[in-house]
């Protein structure tokens, strides 16, 4: 019965508070930073934060920080595979 | 372990593992869409930008904001029944269904706003304009609109698993699939976290 709920974690409501409290600042920064004129770097700042956001929302809202490790590999592998894809595609497009 | 008599034929580690890998499908589906996106901005820059500023950010901000609040109640909603509080677990997941329906009603008059201002694929305005203007209102719709269609799923999801909880058949010692519930609504989530900087902030 190893597989089944008995030695689960608990995650306690204070952390998942303070884990919205960070979301929603990471969004009002980068509502704050888009506002100004920074070319290239705006669109980088705003990814940047929501990868932010994606990770806290992945590690502890989806409780990879406490599940089973294998999930948390697997999620990695499967990002950094859409963002290479991302990555060089646009590779192409800004050398072509 | 056991302390039922009846042996329970239960994996609860496969039983998510199979929510992660339909998960990842769920992600290189919209992956596909955003280098959609990628490759289509980088092409009409001006023309995206331009379009971009006719959404409202302000919309978009209290969507993303209702959005992240409801994934950190049905999260705390997995702690409540975890802690046999069946009652307040309820509360949170009725919570999250409601904003999860505010968030379909914004969408609804946003976009509703859109068509009456004339900008919808094939409209005539949007045809004077050009092609840029044309894929970013293509992607806006179909991008948001699967996301949406993520949303009722979701919603649907999670009132299968409340009735569930209601009747005592997802509790404290078996509460995987509102796990699954949960996991599937923070897909939607994180998928929200990147349409709102492309399409509403990015101007």
């Amino acid at each position: 019965m190893s597989n089944n709920e008995d030695k689960h974690h608990i995650v306690p409501f204070r952390t998942f508070i303070i884990v919205l409290a960070a979301l929603l600042t990471f969004t009002f920064i980068s509502i704050a930073v888009t506002n100004y004129e920074l070319g290239a770097f705006t669109v980088l700042a705003a990814m940047l934060l929501a990868t932010a956001k994606t990770i806290l929302v992945l590690v502890y809202f989806m409780h990879l920080k406490f599940d089973v490790k294998i999930f948390g590999i697997l999620i990695t592998a499967v990002l950094a595979l859409i963002g290479a894809v991302i990555f060089i595609t646009l590779l192409d497009y800004i050398f072509r | 372990m056991t302390m039922n008599n009846m042996e329970e034929h239960r994996d609860d580690i496969g039983s998510r593992f199979g929510m992660w890998l339909f998960i990842f499908t769920e992600l290189l589906l919209f992956a596909g869409l955003f280098l959609v996106y990628a490759v289509y901005r980088f092409l009409n820059r001006d023309a995206f930008q331009f379009a971009a500023e006719e959404l409202n950010t302000f919309v978009g901000a209290l969507n993303t904001v209702l959005l992240l609040a409801s994934s950190a109640t049905i999260a705390m909603s997995i702690t409540a029944l975890q802690k046999n509080k069946k009652v307040l677990s309820l509360g949170l997941l009725g919570f999250t269904v409601l904003v999860g329906l505010v968030f379909l009603v914004n969408k609804y008059f946003e976009w509703s706003l859109k068509i009456e201002h004339g900008l919808f694929p094939g409209s005539e305005l949007l045809l004077e304009y050009g092609k840029g203007e044309v894929l970013f209102f293509g992607l806006y719709f179909f991008m948001t609109g699967l996301h949406a269609l993520h949303i009722i799923v979701g919603l649907v999801f999670i009132l299968v698993v409340f009735v569930r909880i209601q009747k005592g058949r997802i509790n404290s010692e078996n509460f995987v699939h509102l796990e699954n519930a949960g996991l599937y609504w923070h897909l939607v989530d994180i998928i929200w976290i990147f349409l709102f900087p492309l399409f509403y902030l990015i101007t």
